[in-house]
């Protein structure tokens, strides 16, 4: 048994085949606070967590007598590697002997273990946006080495040497003149803590040939606990007397139950008990299995009106056109320059193509689910999840008991996918408001039916593009419009600073049709970014120029873009003849800081006008790569995730109501459509890091459309490239 | 009922209503929560385990089902992650989330018991049914590769 403000423990050498809350009083968090950090204070004195013994080094390193280093771990663990990359960052710099290093979850503390906002605004705990490794490349390369300063200070001490006579190497702490030497292990045996611990420069850091980790083969942490099923997401978390849930929840978004046959529910065998909601009904008991037939035989009626209810996704997406053409309509404009309209007019010649793409659904493979334990007095609560906003689940449930943040206490979990999904909070909040009418732990499950049809999608749009190019061929003006709901998330990727063009209006015309939206992965950039690529390869190609000469041309004034396409270009062999019934297709995007391209392969069953992509060769620019490895593995995952939606991802609503269920009818890929190779290469670099969790993800559309255009001369303009829709432009 | 079944190689009795899916059993009831829980309807393949060494999909086998066989979960496949799949999911970095991974090595240990030596082709048809949304897929086709090639060997 564990006890319940135990942190979870991310360790390969622990092996935990479950993890059961201790019955003895769930405890309810006070504070960590009153710790000051390494990094926003001058004193060191936190204990790195209360269950590994040795001595603090700082607040993010603890070190017992064996030697054995814990590090905390501020970042969610979705599979993106952070939890290992970040330990790697503390570790480079503390010269810490790697195969000693284990990882511990951090406290949720911003003011301590967050990592700096945009623009530098607070401190934040979010995984977002690939923010985290580039976020925390400096804030915690500091950090090791203020650890590393704490132990020479010691060694010191112990030694009565001057410390400018020390140095380190992994583990150990070496006298120069006499060479003598003593482990880390030993000096954390008699550490005393350091005050004053100077501010370490970026220039005092390790140069980049210095690193002995970063950009090194080191194995992921996390990976041996998810070979034998004893990593610990939420899911698997028991608690004594916690009672599951489930919920029934209004297939329109925005109506509320109105009365419900709950007589009936509540005779139903291992009812314990039924709990109305905003937007559904929770059925509570001792059994999952019991909730899940008692959920089928649940009747409500709904409340009408929603503004979702008249949304038919389909139509609403055929109309976007009109919504484009109408002058009355004036977008947000999200860049300008030059005189696109007036450019438009006196090109030589001109293209205008629209494109369309639908809803996406995160299909992350741990359905939603939390378990929180609010307290009798229903002023505290303690959290177990799997969340990418621990800060923002700890305010929400704060705010839906009336207390103070300070005692909500979250055990943040491994989470099964992630991808945006579970930066919201929703699930959690749901879960909290159960508990809070029962004075019980509550687990909450979502199925995978409530996982789609609650979605919160990656939303459709319309965008029409119109460009014009000069008598020589050159591509003067540009414009982009964007219809559409989700405001943010539909101009994420609309700009390219990369492609030279004197005259550009890029814009979004919002809508509003009261659905549930939010960031998937890459957020708009999957949809954007085919369209812009797509628009590119169709002008390249009426123009009578290779598409890959015509990108060159474009981008010739953003050297490191060039660099990025020219090395996927050469890798894939771009000018080569593909063998028979194949073609290629390249593209190109920025994300998060990072710029990737591709050359897809592919070829298509005219007869049933399904598409195979058959390989990729895909390039990199993310700066220093702290883990080559799993960048590579990062790049595999965001092609694969992002060809799936190219190819047969699709949410549509009817009436207001999310028409895909489960897996059969959200196809997302498998093994036997995957690409059979996906080439990835890295450019060495000694920039700052950027992100790599989604920027393989913008690239496939626009290769894989533009591919098939050169295969069989059809323009695919609307996401996904379903067989149908495939069969029915090779038809026309 | 009463239901009897090996368990991991240890004999497992307990009270169940027939239909109660064996995923509900392990997770819940048995607290073996390696096996996962990802669609309730045998889509995904997160579920997967052994019946009598055959890959089944927990979520959908009725515990009645089970009634004097041999189930092995992931938590039976070795006691140290030495199973050489395991041994090569490691080596190969398989896995990134994890959710599915338990349900995928389940599927290649049944698929290494009937065919010692697979190819590509025989891999992929026999993995088309396990999801993974991380897009693990190459490497895991890589790993089983590994695998097989330490089975015939050793």
């Amino acid at each position: 048994m564990i006890k319940p403000d135990t942190p979870v423990n991310h360790q390969s050498t622990l092996s935990r085949r479950r993890f059961i809350a201790g019955t003895s009083g769930l405890t309810f968090m006070i504070s960590i606070g009153g710790f000051l950090s390494d990094n926003r204070a001058s004193a060191t004195e936190t204990p790195a967590s209360n269950k590994s013994r040795g001595a603090n080094i700082t607040v993010w390193v603890k070190i017992n007598s064996e030697g054995m280093i814990t590090i905390l771990n501020p970042s969610a663990e979705m599979g993106q590697g952070s939890m290992t990359a970040l330990a790697v960052l503390i570790a480079e710099e503390m010269d810490a002997d790697w195969s000693k290093v284990r990882v511990e979850q951090s406290p949720i503390d911003p003011k301590i273990y967050g990592r700096p906002g945009w623009g530098g605004r607070g401190y934040h705990m979010i995984t977002v946006g690939s923010m985290t490794v580039r976020g925390y490349f400096m804030p915690l390369r500091q950090a090791g080495a203020k650890a590393r300063y704490v132990l020479l200070k010691n060694a010191a001490m112990n030694w009565k040497v001057p410390l400018t006579e020390l140095k380190t190497e992994p583990g150990m702490v070496i006298h120069r003149p006499t060479n003598r030497r003593m482990s880390y292990g030993e000096i954390a045996s008699f550490a005393k803590t350091v005050k004053d611990i100077p501010e370490i420069p970026e220039m005092s850091l390790k140069r980049p040939g210095e690193f002995r980790l970063i950009g090194k083969f080191v194995p992921r942490i996390d990976i041996p606990e998810k070979v034998d099923g004893s990593a610990l997401y939420s899911m698997d978390v028991i608690v004594p007397n916690m009672l599951y849930a489930t919920i029934l929840r209004t297939p329109v978004n925005g109506n509320r139950p109105m009365s419900f046959n709950e007589k009936e529910i509540r005779s139903m065998s291992g009812i314990q008990k039924i709990v109305p909601l905003e937007h559904g009904v929770g059925i509570l008991g001792k059994r999952y299995e019991d909730l899940l037939l008692a959920k089928r035989s649940l009747k409500v009626n709904w409340s009408q009106g929603a503004s979702a209810e008249i949304f038919d996704s389909e139509k609403i997406l055929e109309g976007y056109a009109k919504v484009a053409s109408s002058r009355k309509k004036r977008g947000h404009v999200l860049a300008q320059k030059g005189d696109a309209d007036s450019a438009l007019q006196k090109a030589h010649r001109t293209y205008s193509a629209d494109y369309l793409s639908d809803h996406v659904y995160h299909a992350q493979m741990e359905p939603l689910n939390a378990i929180v334990a609010v307290n009798p007095a229903g002023d505290g609560a303690e959290i177990w999840a799997g969340t990418q906003s621990p800060t923002g689940a700890i305010k929400e449930v704060a705010q839906l008991l009336g207390t103070s943040p300070r005692k909500i206490k979250l055990h943040p979990c491994f989470l099964g996918g992630g991808f945006g999904r579970r930066s919201m909070s929703d699930y959690i909040v749901e879960a909290a408001e159960l508990s809070k009418a029962v004075r019980k732990p509550v687990k909450l499950i979502w199925s995978r039916e409530d996982d789609l049809q609650y979605g919160a999608f990656r939303p459709m749009c319309l965008q029409r593009l119109d460009a014009g190019v000069d008598a020589d061929g050159n591509l003067i003006a540009w414009k982009h419009s964007i219809i559409g709901d989700g405001r943010r998330l539909l101009s994420s990727g609309a700009k390219t600073p990369y492609y030279d063009i004197p005259n550009q209006h890029i814009e979004i015309i919002g809508l509003n049709h009261g659905v549930r939206l939010k960031h998937w992965r890459a957020v708009g950039h999957g949809f954007t970014k085919f369209a812009i690529e797509s628009f590119i390869d169709e002008i390249a190609v009426s123009e009578g120029v290779d598409p890959y000469q015509f990108h060159r041309q474009v981008m010739r004034n953003s050297p490191r873009a060039l660099k990025v396409l020219e090395t996927a270009a050469d890798l894939a062999g771009w000018g080569r003849t593909p063998s028979d019934g194949h073609a290629f297709g390249i593209s190109f995007a920025e994300r998060s800081g990072s710029m990737a391209a591709c050359v897809a392969e592919v070829s298509l069953e005219k007869s049933s006008g399904k598409i195979r992509v058959h390989r990729i060769w895909s390039s990199l620019d993310a700066g220093i790569v702290v883990q080559p490895d799993n960048a590579v593995a990062q790049m595999e995952s965001a092609i694969i995730y992002g060809l799936s939606s190219v190819l047969s991802e699709r949410v549509t609503f009817k009436d207001g109501k999310v028409q895909q269920s489960n897996f059969h009818n959200y196809r997302v890929m498998r093994m036997a459509d995957a690409p059979e190779e996906i080439h990835v290469k890295i450019i060495d670099s000694n920039e700052s890091p950027t992100g790599i969790g989604e920027t393989g993800l913008p690239i496939t559309g626009g290769a894989v459309a533009n591919a098939v255009a050169a295969l069989s001369g059809i323009r695919l303009r609307h996401l996904p490239f379903t067989p149908e829709r495939v069969k029915k432009a090779l038809e026309s | 009922m009463s239901i009897e079944f090996k368990l991991n190689g240890s004999r497992t009795e307990l009270e169940q209503p027939p239909q109660t899916a064996l995923l509900w059993v392990l997770r819940g009831h048995l607290e073996l929560t390696g096996t996962k829980f990802g669609c309730g309807s045998g889509l995904c393949g997160a579920c997967t385990v052994h019946l009598d060494g055959q890959p089944m999909r927990a979520c959908i086998t009725p515990i009645s089902a089970v009634a004097g066989k041999s189930v092995t979960t992931i938590e039976g496949l070795s006691k140290d992650q030495s199973h050489p799949l395991q041994k090569a999911w490691i080596e190969t970095q398989v896995p990134q989330c994890g959710y599915c991974q338990s349900g995928q090595i389940m599927q290649a240990a049944a698929l290494l018991e009937s065919n010692k030596n697979p190819s590509r082709e025989e891999i992929v048809a026999y993995m088309n049914g396990n999801i993974c949304r991380c897009g693990t897929y190459l490497r895991i086709i890589r790993a089983i590769k590994i695998a097989a090639t330490e089975l015939n060997e050793g």
